[in-house]
């Protein structure tokens, strides 16, 4: 008979055994770090370019897992986001150094980066992969250990990939540990995790509950709020580019992305083209008929109705019983008030996308900062024109950190085709609750410690260059005496002794008895 | 020291032990455990000191593990000791999670003692009844308990103070590392068993040399003896894995382990047998009877400790500490090479080796000075036993290596003269 291991006193819900087990995973995080801390830049890209690579293989193949296992969006606009979250990224950073000090002559200071050590990341279920690639890699860049609480619906192929790059990481010769994937997310264990001194910091990408609770958990948090773009289509824009650019970016997998658009918003005099350029797109405009359908199924009485999440076009019209077009890719849905009356100037998180008619520029710059009251402060808009003017106002008026110009707002505030850093965490900075208000990156997973010079003119300013901050390497694997196989301690890894080295004839403990005679000689006179 | 502690020291003189109350004053060491918590150890006058003596592993995860307490409380909310003589739940479920994880796939049987002394006494027992034969041996200096049996298999300085040793020659004792002693004494095939620490705790951590401990393996086979493997203080992944007897190839007939299977909650101590070695389990179970043995409390408490160091963080962080440790070791031997002179290690089972014969003592009183409880060895006072928890915090290694250092530097300068001589500034 095979023995069973068993338990007979279960203590899994207790505080103890919580804390116990979050302790340990932050612990061996830690240990990852201290040891991380010690690479040079060479070795710690070795790691972030295997990490990609490894991403980028199996993009495709985490894009159908991501779609099948939550129902969310498009595999094959999964499969670019995969992509764009390994090589693009670390290309975009590669010329950063966050590994080297700085020497700054003129202010006469040296700074020298101090990895956070521990990050906690939440993780979505709309971009399950490319968030964990994209998490994973700045923090590899920047010597982080990372423990990833992935989102439930999409715990499968976020665990299975989270380990295919941890493996990844560690055969390019990162410490053990520094990936780690919690594979029983609850949330009594990630408040904990979120909560423990051992962690630095939490980046949270999530709905508002995690990210709040990501705030409140005493420790410092990067957090992004939910999007609501509003987006200003003026009567200077090329209106078929600006309807084609629209339709695509909202498609683009069906609105999963936070960035995506939420409410048009146009002026009377542009109103019949924009909806012509919009039919031309493959935008369906809806009735009032419609649009009722549309409201009473995606906010029914019990809140948002989040099956709609990353749904297509025809699933929802079908859904609504709404007759579309074959190829429709938006639904278009006019509504005459922007607010608390209207459910549909939420965030819709499918291709369902508001239309509002205004008299004029100042009613849209007031119909758009209304938009973002009702939720999305902090984070993205857009606006098409061609008047700089009429975008600057825009953007100043509106309380969001990133206005994408001319541009598909999912796409380009994302940093994907647009000159931003490309990222699948958006800060939503102060307007947005959050403690910053830029594309976050790997700038942000660490400090500088700076060696701030006196400024007098007669103290001069030291040489830096050439010096490294001690980069030690990994540590050297401590003996198992007289294990056959094992040889002996080959280690101290720096400040190595010549001797030992050199002589190799010469045991270490002969060696040792050598010196200590020699050294009692010595002190006898 | 505070009124209180005097008078506390008074008082255990008159009604513990007064010579070991006074040896540890003798030596320096005026310590007085109150508290204790994780790793540290906090003296009843309130100095913290880290642990790294742990007991052998009685503390590997730390003291009053919040996780083996919790065990322990709801446990007793359904069970007690348990009645020795009956089929009990827990005591069959520790036993099967044992044999999951045992260093041979044929160890099926668990019995059960109340502490490691009586456990390696049911090993012996039962190596005899298997083979019929009287004869054990053991090695030189050997330590593994002192209860009947398992005092003869050691030091006579504990036997003979009690007029308990061998006297009728069943009890051999070869060198360690001496493996034609060790066949001149298996040969003439009267030998039931040779009984072994994977590395002798108490001596001070000599490590076996290579092939030393399959080769004795082998031995036994050839003479028809029995190896019991002694885990107490090495097994439960201090060595990095589960049994350090798996790290030397070995697969035991019989192994102990006791101390930290208990978590330093509850005592239990443990013998795995191999089917074949386990007849009077069957011929007359009720054979060995012990009420505290396997008390299912005690189970309750091991198994949550099983399991705890089977998770995977403990594999990693054990390297880490392991290595992090050898390396900081290793700077500071370069420090002062006139007076630490060695380490011997095997994970985070590790022996500190000094220049002068009880060196380890004034290190042990230095360390105690500068926060930190580490013992030396009782039967080779120049070594240190040093030897850090499986959960050691990163944090903690560094505060150890930089009060060893100190600790270390003072010890020097009272064995070996003030003139502080420092190969790497």
């Amino acid at each position: 008979m095979e023995p069973q291991v068993r338990t007979l006193v279960d203590i899994s819900g207790s505080r103890a055994a919580l804390s116990g087990r979050a302790d340990m995973i932050l612990e061996r995080a830690l240990w990852a770090a201290e040891v991380f801390r010690r690479y040079d830049r060479d070795a710690t890209m070795a790691i972030v370019d295997a990490v990609a690579a490894t991403a980028h293989e199996h993009a495709g193949r985490y894009a159908d897992w991501a779609v099948e296992e939550t129902g969310f969006g498009v595999a094959a606009h999964k499969k670019i986001k995969n992509e764009l979250t390994a090589h693009p990224l670390v290309d975009f950073y590669r010329d950063q150094d966050y590994v080297n000090s700085r020497i700054d002559e003129s202010s006469k200071i040296v700074e020298i980066p101090r990895p956070a050590g521990v990050i906690m990341a939440l993780t979505p279920s709309t971009n399950p992969i490319a968030t964990i690639n994209y998490k994973i890699l700045i923090s590899l860049m920047t010597r982080n250990a990372m423990v990833i609480s992935p989102h439930p619906a999409a715990c499968e192929c976020s665990v299975d990939a989270a380990h295919k790059l941890a493996e990844s990481a560690i055969a390019a010769g990162a410490p053990d540990g520094v990936i780690q994937i919690i594979e029983d997310p609850t949330i009594p264990l990630v408040e904990e995790l979120m909560g423990s001194p051992k962690t630095s910091v939490t980046l949270a990408t999530g709905g508002s509950a995690m990210v709040r609770s990501a705030y409140s958990s005493s420790n410092p948090a990067i957090g992004v709020g939910p999007g609501n773009a509003p987006v200003f289509v003026d009567s200077t824009a090329d209106i078929d580019k600006a309807a084609q650019r629209i339709v695509e970016s909202k498609s683009f997998d069906n609105s999963a992305l936070c960035t995506n658009e939420s409410v048009i918003i146009t002026l009377t005099d542009v109103d019949s083209r924009l909806r012509h350029s919009f039919k031309q797109a493959k935008a369906y405009v809806c009735t009032e008929d419609d649009v009722d359908r549309l409201r009473r199924y995606l906010f029914h009485n019990r809140g948002f109705n989040i099956e709609c999440i990353g749904r297509d076009a025809h699933w929802v019209a079908q859904e609504c019983g709404i007759r579309v077009p074959d190829g429709t890719l938006v639904l278009l849905a006019p509504i005459t008030q922007i607010g608390v009356e209207e459910p549909l100037s939420k965030e819709k998180l499918c291709p369902v996308l508001a239309y509002h008619v205004v008299k004029g520029r100042g009613q849209a710059i007031a119909q758009a900062r209304a938009v973002l009251r009702i939720a999305g402060a902090g984070h993205s808009a857009a606006v098409h024109a061609m008047d700089e003017k009429v975008a600057i106002d825009y953007a100043s008026a509106v309380e969001a950190y990133r206005v994408v110009v001319n541009a598909p707002c999912t796409q380009g505030a994302a940093g994907f085709q647009t000159g931003l850093p490309p990222t699948f965490t958006i800060g939503t900075g102060f307007f947005g609750r959050s403690s910053i208000g830029e594309n976050i990156g790997p700038q942000h997973l660490l400090h500088w410690t700076k060696m701030a010079y006196n400024s007098d003119a007669s103290e001069a300013f030291g040489n830096y260059y050439g010096l490294d901050a001690g980069f030690a390497g990994p540590l050297p694997e401590a003996p198992s005496d007289g294990v056959p196989g094992s040889n002996g301690y080959v280690g101290r890894s720096h400040s190595t002794s010549a001797e030992a080295n050199d002589a190799s004839s010469v045991t270490r403990d002969e060696l040792r008895r050598m010196i200590a005679e020699e050294l009692r000689a010595v002190l006898k006179h | 020291m505070s009124e209180a502690k005097l008078e506390f020291l008074d008082r255990s003189r008159a009604f513990w032990n007064p010579g070991k109350t006074q040896d540890w004053q003798d030596m320096g060491v005026d310590l007085v455990i109150d508290r204790r918590e994780g790793y540290y150890l906090y003296d009843m006058d309130g100095q913290r000191l880290i642990d790294l003596h742990l007991n052998g592993g009685t503390y590997n995860l730390g003291h009053r593990n919040p996780e083996l307490v919790e065990a322990l409380k709801a446990g007793s909310e359904r069970f007690d000791m348990g009645n020795h003589h009956f089929p009990a739940l827990a005591r069959t479920a520790l036993a099967e999670a044992l044999a999951a994880c045992a260093p041979s796939p044929d160890m099926t049987y668990t019995a059960y003692g109340s502490g490691g002394g009586e456990a390696i006494d049911i090993a012996i027992k039962t190596a005899r009844h298997a083979t019929g034969k009287r004869k054990i041996v053991s090695i030189v200096k050997a330590y593994h308990g002192h209860t009947g049996l398992a005092l003869k298999t050691g030091d006579d300085r504990f036997s003979k103070l009690f007029l308990s040793e061998d006297t009728v020659g069943e009890f051999v004792q070869v060198p360690f590392n001496d493996l034609n002693a060790m066949e001149d004494a298996l040969r003439g095939r009267d030998v039931a068993a040779v009984i072994m620490e994977t590395i002798p705790a108490t001596y001070g951590f000599p490590m076996p040399h290579e092939g030393y401990l399959p080769s004795v393996k082998s031995l036994c086979e050839r003479y028809d003896a029995l190896y019991i493997a002694d885990e107490v203080q090495t097994g439960l992944m201090r060595c990095g894995e589960m049994w350090a007897c798996s790290k030397y190839g070995i697969e035991p007939d019989i192994m102990v382990t006791g101390k930290g299977i208990g978590g330093g909650m509850y005592p239990i101590a443990c013998v795995l047998i191999a089917e074949r070695c386990g007849g009077w389990l069957k011929e007359d179970g009720f054979g060995h009877i012990s009420t505290g043995g396997g008390a299912e409390l005690g189970c309750i408490v091991a198994m949550k400790t099983l399991e705890i160091v089977q998770r995977p963080e403990v594999r990693t962080m054990v390297r880490y500490i392991s290595d992090f440790m050898r390396v900081g070791l290793e700077n500071i031997m370069a420090e002062y090479p006139d007076f630490f002179i060695g380490i011997r290690q095997h994970g985070v089972v590790m022996g500190l080796e000094f220049n002068h014969e009880q060196g380890a003592k004034p290190v042990m009183k230095n360390l105690y000075n500068n926060g930190v409880w580490a013992i030396f060895s009782t039967l080779d006072p120049r070594v240190l036993q040093f030897k850090p928890g499986l959960l050691m915090t990163q944090a903690d290694c560094e505060e150890v290596l930089r009060r060893v250092e100190i600790g270390i530097g003072l010890a020097r300068d009272e064995v070996m003269g003030a003139q502080v001589y420092r190969r790497s500034a």
